[in-house]
């Protein structure tokens, strides 16, 4: 189980939060724009890296508010975690 | 020396442990059961044998052995239950096949129902199970009571059982046995199979694959099929493109050994546990996934504890029995819950993932149709239409009422 650091409330314990999948995946600027394969890549298509991973958490059983992490997908280590608006960089 | 020492050390091993040879027809990437049986049939069916499985543990390290072992086609769309009923068929006749004991066991497989809205799903799903000539009954409350009798049925359970879908011809085999059997069998038919093997780069020219960069130096292929679960990614990205897979851990356990008190398999969606009784007697009993990406082959303990609360709720008489062990694996887990089997962009180079929770029962039928394709450079009818291309196109294959989490 992880110890996974809201921005907001602290270290608490993995059940109490919700996963979101990758983070920074931005909705496409130009909808009607895209092709059949660019659109497929935006629905399906989210990156599977093993190492350090940006992804996005919810704390559901606490202030209920979205924010981001960096994890390690090879080792479970948990580099830090950082606010909705701030950059991977910001992660503590 | 103590004579079973001495059977031990002296015992014949069921394949030969080669290295690489500089080139081969084909190769094949994953020594799991996908990877194996598909050596098996293209040596097989299609007379190829001038091929090779490198794997980068020992054979069967992956999924291929962490699995529940539960087998069934009872899927809902017309291209799943061609594609599991037909890796069904093949089962029941693989020990025969393959000459050895994998303990394939037609117990009966249960999906039980909590409430309305499971009811209906699953009586339109055994429907359309017979309209595709797939085994299905469904069971009320009594039925289920008559078929499994130590399921709590009782109108006040914590999860009350309203019915339930039986497949009578799924069961469970021994999954390392299907290993054994198709490693002697592969090596007998001239496959090598080349252990402690790690695929570290794909070689690409024009457009079409040539060969591999590997742990053991490289390796020269006219074709190459990627047959590794939950590391498809990693591989698919040394070549240049992507799937659209996830892979998350996902754990199962089993309890010290007990007598037979579990005459078939009981599955639930709704309260994510799936139950059997292995023939040595342990319960094994499977989790739904860690929500989170990961290739570290574990999870938390948490995912194991409501798991076991479940079960607790539909088996009271398991309330005493204790954990032995637990374990996770990596699966590959696809956006509609179906594989992807065929082609990609790169020429000559197959890809074979996706399977995610619920790969073992199409063990048979995944490699009869990746060696069909890898041998003729087309799909095989049963595989077409789970191409890559489908996420483009739209045409989706949404299991996740068959197969989601549960197997
Ligand atoms: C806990 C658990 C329970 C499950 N229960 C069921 C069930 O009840 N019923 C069911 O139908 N399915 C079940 N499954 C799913 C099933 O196990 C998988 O879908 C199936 O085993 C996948 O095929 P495989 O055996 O070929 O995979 P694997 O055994 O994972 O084979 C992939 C192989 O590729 C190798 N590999 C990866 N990368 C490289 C590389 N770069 N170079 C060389 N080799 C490489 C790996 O080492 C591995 O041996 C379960 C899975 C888990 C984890
Ligand atoms: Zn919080």
């Amino acid at each position: 189980m992880f110890q996974i650091r809201c921005p907001y409330c602290g270290p608490r314990d993995e059940p109490e939060f919700k996963y979101g999948g990758q983070a920074h995946v931005a909705y496409p600027a130009d909808p009607e724009a895209l092709s059949d394969e660019e659109w497929a890549r935006f629905l399906f298509f989210r990156d599977n890296a093993r190492g350090r991973y940006a992804e996005r958490w919810n704390h559901a059983a606490g202030c209920r508010r979205w924010f981001n992490v960096i994890r390690d997908t090879g080792t479970h280590e948990m580099v830090g975690s950082y606010q909705v608006g701030e950059q991977p960089l910001d992660a503590r | 020396m103590d004579p079973n020492e001495h059977a031990l050390h002296n015992a014949p091993f069921l394949w030969r442990t080669p290295e690489p040879k500089s080139t081969y027809g084909a190769v094949i990437v994953g020594g799991g059961l996908h990877g194996l049986a598909t050596a098996y049939y293209l040596a097989k069916n299609h007379g190829m044998t001038d091929i090779a499985v490198v794997e980068r543990g020992w054979i069967g390290n992956g999924n291929a052995v962490r699995n529940t072992t539960i087998i069934r086609s009872n899927y809902l769309w017309d291209e799943s239950a061609a594609m599991y009923e037909h890796a069904l068929k093949l089962w029941e006749g693989w020990t025969e096949e393959l000459d050895y004991e994998i303990l394939f066991s037609q117990r009966g497989v249960l999906n039980l129902a909590h409430n309305l809205h499971d009811v209906r799903e699953s009586v339109r799903r055994v429907e359309a199970n017979r309209l595709n000539g797939v085994d299905a009954e469904w069971l009320d409350a009594d039925g289920v009571k008559e078929f499994c009798p130590i399921v709590d049925v009782s109108p006040d359970a914590r999860y009350p059982v309203m019915g339930a879908t039986l497949q009578r011809r799924g069961g469970i085999a021994r999954h390392d046995a299907v290993i054994f059997a198709l490693g002697r069998a592969c090596d007998a038919l001239g496959v090598d199979i080349i252990q402690g093997c790690e695929v570290t780069g794909i070689d690409v020219h024009d457009g079409r694959v040539t060969g591999l960069q590997t742990s053991k130096g490289p390796i020269a292929a006219g074709k190459v099929g990627l047959v590794a679960a939950g590391r498809t990614s990693l591989l698919t990205a040394m070549a240049g493109f992507d799937v659209p897979i996830q892979s998350h851990p996902l754990q199962a356990l089993v309890s010290e050994v007990y007598e037979q008190v579990l005459n078939c398999v009981v599955m639930s969606n709704a309260v994510h546990v799936y139950v059997s009784q292995a023939h040595k007697g342990e319960l094994v009993m499977g989790a739904g996934i860690d929500a989170f990406n990961s290739y570290a082959q574990r999870g938390g303990l948490h995912v194991i504890e409501e798991q076991m609360s479940a079960g607790m709720q539909l088996f009271p008489h398991f309330s005493r029995a204790r954990l032995l062990r637990t374990w996770g694996g990596i699966v590959d887990v696809c956006p509609d819950a179906s594989p992807i089997v065929g082609l990609t962009p790169v020429e000559n180079l197959y890809v074979n993932c996706g399977w995610g929770t619920g790969g073992f029962k199409a063990t048979p039928g995944s490699g009869y149709v990746m060696a069909h394709t890898i041998a003729t450079g087309e799909p095989h009818a049963l595989n077409r239409p789970f191409s890559l291309t489908r996420f483009e196109t739209g045409e989706l294959i949404d299991e996740h009422g068959a197969a989601a989490v549960a197997h």
